[in-house]
């Protein structure tokens, strides 16, 4: 889910290095086309063409297909599940998320810094690792039911967790509440406190106070932001897929379960139809309310205060625990089942072994299974790598021409921006429907086709990863001030040096952060990879899935393995790019 | 009435405020008047409610305020920058403290709509309060204080956000405003101008303390101390050494020799400080004061005209850059400051 709209693109700066009036406004012509044309093609034949072919697919299939009561059955419980799940996701995101972004605004504490990030942390995780992490810590054979059967003598986890709406729930929850966070925390951070003062002059009782102005003022930011988490709720897949189990089924879930496994690619359009126009609605509401987030405020942020009052110190405390005890349980749970042995062997139960092992570690290079189907582990590991590696190359070479040409947009490029964005509203189980759909048929020879081919894989995430990279790159070549060029042309500096004297050194970091960012999309990335991945070729996370459902306490020590090891790189990708996000960027 | 005692307040370690005390009269507008950052913005907040002194007591009528909160005390707060409420408009901001008192909506939009007149804002009331002018928005700001009949107003540097001509407009307002509705009021301001034209009375704040209370005229004879001179740009501050008692004072500084007389007792060879301001000086060959003009520069119907011993007067006619000039200073101009 979050893997692929993890943020979403830093809105558009002001202008600030106004030049000539006359100059900015270019006409189009062939050669401003230019630095789209790689762009336009690549999207317009794996994203565009593929959901008109779904949209062919979908409103073309004989309505018998929609009306037959099976198929209606479907669809209603589909939609009607995925409202359920999301709102009800939404408000206990809310509810724990308004108390959390209250306490990063007003309160300054011990370890504030660290538990913002904390929470930040998981927004930007592989589904599979968050599945994997609470599986680790509430599955069946996770810390706290082993925990509970070895203290009690309980013959069966007495914990269901597995297959629960409440697991879909707090993995919701765990993803999503840091948007609240940083959308009304950073609302309230930047409220001017006078406006509340200037209430209690005029008599105003507190409660009123709260009312009629703090919440007043806030209500756009928190319907942004629960708008946002709902949006992030309805498109989940992997979090429901592998958590919910065969019970609950989103859109989403519906979509992969009638194209992968019944082969169903009319009814599976129908859904996608539907769930993009959900998507695209939602997100139409959402851009309408962002302008009105930001009402009255202060620059400059509001000085977070120590608790004083014992009333503050006990909210301060219970939350931070809460918080810390919530986010790192999950995190750390897997890492640490990944390499303990906690339950018995086979045949001997009853006589647990414990201690530490590098056993699931060392399994990760055999194919155990001896299937063609199943690779050994690390292959998997070994391909995502190089998948990531192209999505890297193939988004940096198409974003990085649009991206300077959107520093100076003439209307030709106000024209096509926009359509850059589309990929974000689709999902990730839409584009490898449309994938699916499109290029499954031979091309070029009778032999080939590109669905079966390896490269589909990257290229699908190329697809998911260009918004980000534009987004990326774009801001960091607009901060640059056309004085300074100016100023290193009159010392004397040719075109050439110029570019190199001032605008790599910045466009540097950003193309780093770009390609780290293109990186651990493509790592982490689930969706679409479930659709379109050949089972000889996996990545890792749909190895993770995979071993994750098999049974035996061998198989779970892997996927504990392998999650561990893509939690660790995607952990170290997401530190990397925070640290060279540029101030003031990078906001949702 | 408004009285404090022996205020106390320190802001991040350093003392803010240390010991304020004085009373506001019934209609009396009472400026307080000191450099940015010497607290008088918190003496406002203190007396508002909205923070709490570490020592010392606010009182109303001769009750203590320490219990009642800021919403309970019936003080008009204009903030620096206005703090209308963004999602309002004009009329539900000036309405916002009348909603408060649970008066009929009749009553409300009549008094709201009363004020605004006041303030010169009819046909304003549907506006957002984010599209109106700085001028504008203070005048809202005013209005939405004055509404719930406040039985004290205060001011915090209302006007420094405007510019010049619009804050001489709005100064003479807002005085005739104060004194029609003759609702006592604490005006907290760092421009002297501002304090001069609207006080009552003036208490001048400094290092935590008021150094000079007074009505403007007797600040303007007797600034008391040559900060508070300084300050008030009332004119050239002197250090010199009395030299003679007989008679009057007789004072020899680096910039020449003073007489004046003066109310204080001196002794010969102490150390004082003069205050020789600026205007009633006549060039004069015989004069006792000498210097070398650096700077004449036009100033309404005169010269201000500066010495490069950093001294300055008004002249009538300009003398040339760079000239020697002898001036007459008369002993009215001199007063000592202690």
């Amino acid at each position: 889910m979050n893997d692929i709209h993890s943020g979403k693109p830093t809105p558009r700066l002001p202008e600030l290095n106004a030049g000539a009036p006359g100059l900015r406004e270019r006409p189009a012509s062939i050669k401003s086309f230019f630095p789209w044309l790689g762009v336009f093609i690549f999207l317009g034949l794996f994203f565009f063409y593929p959901l008109a072919r779904i949209l062919w697919v979908g409103l073309s299939s004989s309505p018998e297909l929609i009306f037959s009561s099976n198929a209606f059955i479907v669809i209603r419980d589909a939609v009607f599940f995925t409202f359920y799940q999301s709102i009800l996701s939404t408000l206990l995101t809310l509810a724990l998320g308004l108390p959390a972004a209250y306490l990063f605004a007003h309160y300054d504490f011990r370890g504030r810094s660290f538990l913002r990030t904390l929470t930040a942390i998981p927004f930007m995780l592989p589904t599979v690792v968050v599945a994997a992490g609470f599986t680790a810590l509430l599955g069946p054979r996770g810390w706290v039911n082993l925990g509970l059967m070895d203290l009690f003598g309980f013959t069966t986890p007495p914990i269901v967790f597995a297959g629960t709406l409440g697991a879909i729930l707090l993995a919701h929850i765990f993803y999503n509440t840091s948007i609240v966070i940083r959308i009304v925390g950073n609302a309230l951070a930047h409220l001017d406190p006078r406006l509340e003062q200037a209430a209690l002059t005029l008599g105003a009782k507190p409660v009123r106070v709260l009312r009629q102005i703090t919440l007043a003022l806030l209500r756009p930011s928190i319907l942004a932001a629960g708008l946002l988490v709902f949006i992030f709720d309805f498109t989940s897949f992997g979090v429901v897929l592998l958590l919910g189990g065969p019970r609950f089924s989103t859109l989403e879930v519906e979509i992969y379960k009638q194209a992968v496994s019944f082969f169903n690619l009319p009814l599976a359009a129908v859904l996608s139809i539907i769930q993009l126009l959900c998507t695209l609605a939602f997100s139409f509401l959402y851009t309408r309310l962002i302008p009105r987030t930001v009402v009255s405020i202060n620059p400059r942020a509001n000085p977070s205060i120590r608790p004083q009052t014992s009333g503050q110190r006990w909210f301060v405390v219970v939350l931070c625990i809460s918080l810390f005890v919530f986010y790192v349980l999950p995190l750390s749970s897997l890492p640490l089942r990944s390499i303990t042995r906690l339950e018995a062997d086979q045949g001997q139960r009853g006589q647990v072994q414990y201690g530490l092992t590098g056993e699931y570690y060392r399994e990760l290079f055999i194919n155990q299974l001896g299937s063609v189907f199943y690779v050994p582990p690390f292959k998997a590991l070994g391909n995502s790598l190089g998948y990531a590696a192209l999505t890297v190359i193939l988004s940096l070479l198409l974003g990085f021409p649009v991206a300077v040409a959107l520093v100076h947009p003439g209307r030709l490029e106000r024209l096509l921006d926009p359509f850059l964005m589309l990929p974000l509203g689709a999902s990730a189980v839409t584009l490898g429907l449309g994938l699916i759909i499109t290029f499954n048929k031979p091309l070029f020879s009778p032999q080939f086709r590109l669905i079966s081919s390896p490269l589909i894989v990257p290229i699908a995430h190329t697809i998911i990863a260009l918004p980000f990279v534009i987004r990326t790159l774009q801001p960091a070549l607009a901060s640059i001030p056309e004085r300074l060029r100016q100023a290193a042309a009159v010392l004397g500096a040719s075109p050439g040096r110029v570019w190199f004297a001032v605008d790599w050194p910045i466009v540097r970091r950003a193309t780093l952060s770009a390609a780290v960012f293109a990186f651990t999309v493509s790592l982490g990335e689930f969706g679409a990879a479930s659709l379109v991945v050949r089972p000889e070729y996996p990545t890792l996370p749909i190895a993770i899935a995979r071993f994750l459902s098999l049974p035996g306490g061998q198989n779970y020590g892997q996927a504990m393995a392998m999650g561990t090891i893509l939690m660790l790189v995607c952990g170290a990708g997401i530190l990397f790019i925070e640290r060279l996000r540029l101030p003031g960027t990078g906001e949702f | 009435m408004l009285e404090l005692t022996d205020i106390h307040k320190t802001y991040e370690g350093t003392p803010l405020l240390r010991g304020i005390s004085f009373t506001v009269a019934a209609s009396e507008t009472v400026c307080l008047l000191g450099a940015s950052g010497s607290g008088k913005s918190t003496l406002l907040r203190i007396i508002a409610g909205l923070e709490q002194a570490e020592q010392g007591r606010v009182y109303w009528d001769g009750q203590d305020l320490a219990s009642i909160p800021a919403y309970r005390r019936g003080f008009g707060l204009v903030f620096q920058e206005y703090a209308l409420f963004p999602h309002m408009n004009v009329i539900e901001n000036v309405a916002f403290g009348l909603k408060m008192l649970d008066l009929s909506d009749q009553e409300i939009s009549d008094r709201a709509t009363n004020v605004l007149a006041k303030v010169n804002l009819i046909g304003f009331q549907r506006r957002r309060v984010t599209d109106l002018s700085g001028g504008e928005q203070q005048r809202v700001a005013l209005a939405r204080a004055l509404a719930p009949n406040p039985h004290l107003l205060l001011f915090d540097e209302p006007l420094g956000a405007l510019d010049r001509s619009l804050r001489e407009q709005l100064m003479q307002e807002l005085r005739a405003i104060l004194h029609a509705s003759g609702v006592p009021a604490v005006y907290v301001t760092h421009d002297q101008e501002e304090a001069f034209t609207l006080a009552d009375r003036i208490l001048l704040l400094h290092e935590g303390k008021i150094i000079r209370a007074g009505s403007p005229a007797e600040i303007w004879e007797e600034p008391g101390s040559a900060w508070a001179a300084h300050f008030l740009e009332i004119g050239n501050i002197l250090q010199g050494v009395v030299k003679s008692t007989m008679g009057p004072v007789q004072v020899e500084t680096p910039a020449g020799v003073f007489n004046f007389s003066c109310g204080h007792l001196h002794k010969v060879g102490e150390k004082v400080e003069l205050l020789v301001r600026p205007q009633g000086v006549v060039r004069n060959a015989h004069g006792n004061l000498h210097g070398v003009v650096s700077d004449a520069i036009f100033h309404q119907d005169r010269f201000k005209v500066t010495l490069e011993n950093g001294l300055y007067f008004y002249l009538d006619m300009a003398p040339k850059i760079g000239e020697g000039i002898a001036l007459e200073i008369s002993p009215a101009a001199v007063q000592c400051l202690s």
